[in-house]
């Protein structure tokens, strides 16, 4: 599975990636995170607020931090 | 609307209005009786004025970003850009201006906003408008306005902060500016992501409510404390009428000076609004503070310096310009009527 943490650098999008890695960690979940920093690929996404949060190249959130549960819940639909 | 939490928010909601309520008398009380400082010296003056003004604003601060979280958990930069597309150049202005007081938005998604709105066919004369009104009309500074200078300021400035947005961008959509937006812009081809709309229902609301609340409250505070502190400092100690001639009516160059020093300086409403409420009180007359609050609220030089990744430097130049041309007018447009 590829995670991909989509942000140009504000507090939230580190935030957002410390969430994920914590997820994923705790959960021994076999995942790759990613980190998309270059505006213009960000954009690919569609997305308008950042921190994006994309899952086998499907934009699961935008602009919000989800909770805990909301992210396992995603990455196990995976 | 049915809430599981509906009496523990009513509680909630009942405490800060009496905390609101008795928070004058508590502290004229703690400060004459408890502390039993002399009520006409300077200092007792300062201190009275942190140890209330402080909690008065939070409260006010709490309660409103509480409530604009709820409302703006009904709009997103997706629901906004699908009411813009299209949208003929003064209607769309008009509209844009009035959204982007409610939209969530934030300085860090400026640009991924505004290639998402010209991406999406939303005119740039209609865009700027709202890349306008976004960061300049916000509620942390509409409550500190409303706090410390009363809600005739408030609405002045939500007036006056909407005029500018929506004019600002009429005038950059008649420019015709287009060609120095850069190219690779046009070029974007977004996936269409069908991000469904979470069914969200009324707990979900206040939740998103209480998280702007935290975020908000946890970014801000410190400035709200240091800007009170220095209007404290100000307001106990600088004479009556210091700044009339620095900054009152009789200076007519006071509004562009004014303008030109708010300009680059970085500061959020936070800090600037108790800061502009004691000027005021020393004889700063209410258009050139209120053309200085917008100037550092509304154009910021490092969210300017962010935007140059997709807007070439005469469509900057154009879009400061003009915006603080609109704010000097406005100054001096107060300076005359009051």
């Amino acid at each position: 599975m590829v995670i991909k943490i989509l942000g140009t650098g504000c507090a939230r999008c580190k935030n957002l990636e410390q969430k994920v890695k914590e997820v994923v960690g705790s959960n021994n979940i076999s995942a790759e995170i990613e980190k998309v920093t270059e505006i213009a690929d960000i954009m690919k996404y569609g997305i308008m607020m950042t921190p994006g949060l994309v899952i086998n190249e499907v934009v699961k959130s935008s602009g919000t931090i989800p909770s805990d549960e909301q992210i396992l819940q995603w990455l196990k639909e995976n | 609307m049915k809430t599981k939490n509906a009496n523990i928010y009513l509680a909630a909601l009942i405490i800060w209005f009496l905390i609101y309520w008795f928070l004058e008398p508590g502290v004229n009380f703690f400060v004459c009786n408890i502390l039993g400082l002399d009520k006409t010296s300077h200092i007792t003056e300062t201190i009275r004025f942190f140890i209330y003004e402080v909690p008065k604003v939070l409260l006010l601060l709490v309660l409103i970003v509480f409530a604009v979280g709820i409302i703006r958990s009904y709009f997103s930069p997706e629901k906004t850009r699908k009411l813009l597309e299209g949208k003929s150049l003064f209607t769309g202005n008009v509209m844009a201006g009035l959204l982007g007081t409610v939209t969530p938005f934030c300085s860090c998604s400026a640009i991924p906003l505004f290639l998402g709105f010209i991406e999406a066919g939303v005119p740039l004369g209609v865009t700027f408008s709202f890349l306008i009104s976004a960061p300049m009309v916000n509620e942390v500074a509409l409550v500190l306005l409303f706090g410390l200078l009363g809600w005739q300021t408030a609405l002045l400035y939500l007036i006056t902060g909407l005029i500018i947005a929506i004019f600002s961008g009429y005038i950059i959509g008649k420019l015709k500016l287009e060609r120095y937006v850069e190219d690779w812009v046009y070029q974007i081809k977004a996936q269409n992501n069908n991000l469904e709309e979470a069914k969200i229902n009324f707990d979900d609301r206040i939740n998103f409510g209480l998280q702007a609340v935290k975020d908000i409250v946890s970014k801000v505070w410190i400035y709200i404390v240091i800007g009170i502190g220095v209007g404290a400092g100000i307001h106990g100690y600088v004479p009556q009428n210091f700044m009339a001639g620095l900054m009152g009516k009789s200076a007519w160059w006071s509004v562009p000076a004014a303008v030109l020093i708010g300009v680059p300086m970085y500061s959020n409403a936070a800090g600037i609004i108790p800061i502009v409420q004691a000027l005021l009180e020393k004889g700063a007359s209410l258009g050139t503070v209120l053309a200085f609050m917008m100037s550092v609220i509304g154009l910021s030089l490092p969210e300017t310096i962010i935007l140059k990744k997709v807007l070439k430097l005469p469509l900057i130049i154009a879009f400061v310009s003009i915006t603080a041309f609109g704010i000097i007018l406005v100054g001096f447009l107060f300076n005359l009527i009051y």
